[in-house]
């Protein structure tokens, strides 16, 4: 196979499903089910996560002029993605049932999305990741407002696109003074022309500039305004897509510029994102207390995890990119999960809104009320949970490198956050059901209930095994440092940021 | 001509425009007038990579100015299909009246 095939494969494999489907659409009369070309994308996401999988047999493989580099770090996040995608195509497949013909662009745009958010961890070089991460985006804008003709939908997708928009231009404009400052583009070239850079202030300036742009698509707060918005008005199924698989790729290409790319600032760049995280937990979490809508109740809560999950690059970087991937995956998994159940209790005319809408869901549909109860048990983050592991990990990174403070506010957080997840929780199972048009809920479909099993049994393994998941992630941390190796961060440097 | 003009000169007017296209994408309550404003930022950005590829003497700084281009014509082509689903779902352009997703 020649090289470029080899380490592009899962993205090759994933843009010609896409083309598959595309091409397929139209041999389907109107009014039919598309339902045939979900099962066409859920094959070709899973032999796209197989091949991410047998790429890790051959080490690190470089293609496209050393544009792309297929590591362990990015066939973790490959998996991820690919596992996401598998979910939202599985969930989704019987939520566009009977109300649109137009499903069938749906699960190509599915798989699109995925192919931009694979190239996003695989590549080196910030003109990929900018290709990569537009392919992502513009496949979500069109996503999010897939519910046609209903007005919250397009409001949604208009909001998301705009400020999206407005953020790739901020990223744009970092990667255009980092070249000015350091003469390249590569993440490894600009780490070395930093050293000698004469205009260290441009540099800075684009470090910044960078950042914001990728706190807009992580929702990191200050640039989490779009998320409430986008994610109440965009379809279930995407919102479970678009709350973790972009944001997980977003949380790679950072890991890989600010480790790799910018080590000589670390200094620097470590109190901007003590900062960002801190602001993150609070807005998240104080924001979510004041929701009735669940949907956006969970946009806040996925505003405060991006929060948490910057808590770990603040720590030394082994213990920090590793509690980083960590994280990504547990929060992927009871996230995905989460809006899987809120898919198959609202269905396509999202019957189930506000929180009273779910109130004595556990005495009509308790195996559904079970697994949402799960997910949200390990959002809040209790033991023997993917949720409780991931906090644990990264909170003691931070910890180990001196960062007191951040964990202190991080584990408040922690608090504050029961509240409102105990809130829904509590409407599951102790309040009486109520007597209202919300009583006729669609049956679990076979599709979906694999799904929500995945889901479960990943959080729940997360929990009670996460050594397996670790070892991984810390495989794919030991990648990214070791690019790094000119410019590693003494311990006194972090210790000092950690005390800001 | 060209070498009259200092580098820092097509820097500045670059951050000038990439700053006017902030301040109008907040101010302005007409959506195209806004998608305008993000074009408007992304070109400011083109213009820092022809500057600065000028000076490095290398062309990767060009490069990137064409891969924009494709994105941004990409983007815009789903931007405006967007904004025709919100006019006729709204009949409006004002984003002050595109506020149904409220608590």
């Amino acid at each position: 196979m020649a090289p470029n095939v080899l380490a592009l494969l899962p993205e090759y494999i994933l843009t010609i499903t896409g083309v598959l489907v595309m091409l397929a659409d139209p041999l389907f009369p109107d009014e039919k089910a598309r339902k045939p070309l979900g099962w066409l994308a859920i094959l070709g996401t899973v032999a796209a996560g197989l091949a991410s999988w047998y790429q890790l047999r051959f080490g690190v493989l470089h293609a496209f002029y050393g544009t792309i580099q297929v590591d362990s770090f990015s066939v973790f996040f490959h998996l991820l993605i690919a596992a996401v995608a598998l979910v939202t195509l599985l969930s989704s497949l019987d939520y566009f049932e009977g109300h649109a013909n137009v499903a069938g662009e749906y699960f190509a745009l599915v798989l699109f999305g995925a192919t931009g958010m694979m190239l996003m961890t695989c590549s080196v070089e910030l003109l990929m990741v900018f290709v990569g991460l537009e392919i992502s985006s513009i496949s979500t804008y069109i996503m999010a407002g897939f519910r046609k003709g209903k007005a919250p939908a397009s409001e949604a997708s208009i909001k998301y696109f705009l400020l999206g928009s407005f953020a790739t231009a901020f990223f744009l404009y970092g990667i255009a003074l980092a070249f000015g400052a350091t003469g390249s583009t590569r993440i490894d070239a600009i780490a070395q022309g930093l050293a000698t850079t004469s205009a260290p202030t441009l540099a800075f300036l684009s470090l910044a500039l960078i950042i914001i742009g990728i706190g807009f698509k992580v929702s990191a707060a200050p640039f989490q305004v779009w998320t409430p918005d986008v994610y109440q008005g965009a379809p279930a199924p995407v919102v479970g897509l678009m709350s973790t698989a972009p944001k997980a790729a977003a949380f790679a290409v950072l890991l890989r510029i600010l480790f790799s790319g910018f080590p000589a600032y670390e200094h620097r760049w470590a109190a901007l994102i003590w900062i960002i995280a801190a602001l993150s937990m609070f807005v998240g979490n104080l924001g979510a207390l004041m929701q009735r809508d669940v949907k956006r109740m969970l946009a806040y809560s996925s505003i405060a995890h991006a929060g948490y999950l910057l808590v770990a690059y603040t720590a030394f970087p082994a213990d920090g990119i590793a509690s980083a991937c960590f994280y990504t995956a547990a929060y992927a998994a009871m996230n995905v999960g989460a809006f899987t159940a809120i898919t198959i209790i609202g269905g396509y005319n999202e019957r189930a809104r506000t929180i009273d809408d779910y109130a004595g869901l556990a005495l009509k549909r308790p195996a559904l009320a079970a697994a949402l109860g799960l997910f949200l048990i390990s959002l809040i983050g209790i033991p023997f949970t993917g949720g409780f592991f991931g906090k644990f990990y990264v909170f003691s990174a931070a910890l180990h490198s001196g960062n007191v403070w951040l964990a202190v506010i991080g584990l408040l957080n922690s608090g504050i956050a029961c509240f409102y997840y105990l809130r829904l929780l509590a409407a599951l199972y102790a309040k009486p059901a109520q007597q209202n048009e919300h009583a006729t809920y669609s049956p679990v479909t076979v599709p979906a209930a694999i799904a929500l099993t995945f889901t479960a049994v990943a959080t729940v393994l997360l929990g009670i095994a996460p050594n397996r998941i670790l070892g991984l992630a810390q495989r794919s941390a030991s990648v990214t440092t070791n690019q790094s190796s000119p410019l590693q961060p003494s311990a006194g440097t972090v210790s000092s940021t950690g005390t800001h | 001509m060209s070498a009259t003009v200092p580098i820092s000169a097509y820097l500045v007017l670059a951050a000038v425009l990439f700053s006017i296209g902030v301040a109008s994408f907040l101010i302005k309550r007409n959506i195209i007038t806004i998608f305008m404003s993000i074009e408007l930022m992304l070109n400011a950005v083109n213009l820092t990579f022809v500057a600065f590829a000028h000076m490095w003497h290398q062309i990767t700084g060009q490069i990137f100015v064409f891969f924009v281009m494709v994105v941004a014509a990409a983007e815009a082509a789903v931007g405006l299909a967007i904004i025709i689903a919100i006019f006729r779902t709204r009949q409006t352009l004002n984003v002050d009246q595109i506020n149904l997703l409220k608590n």
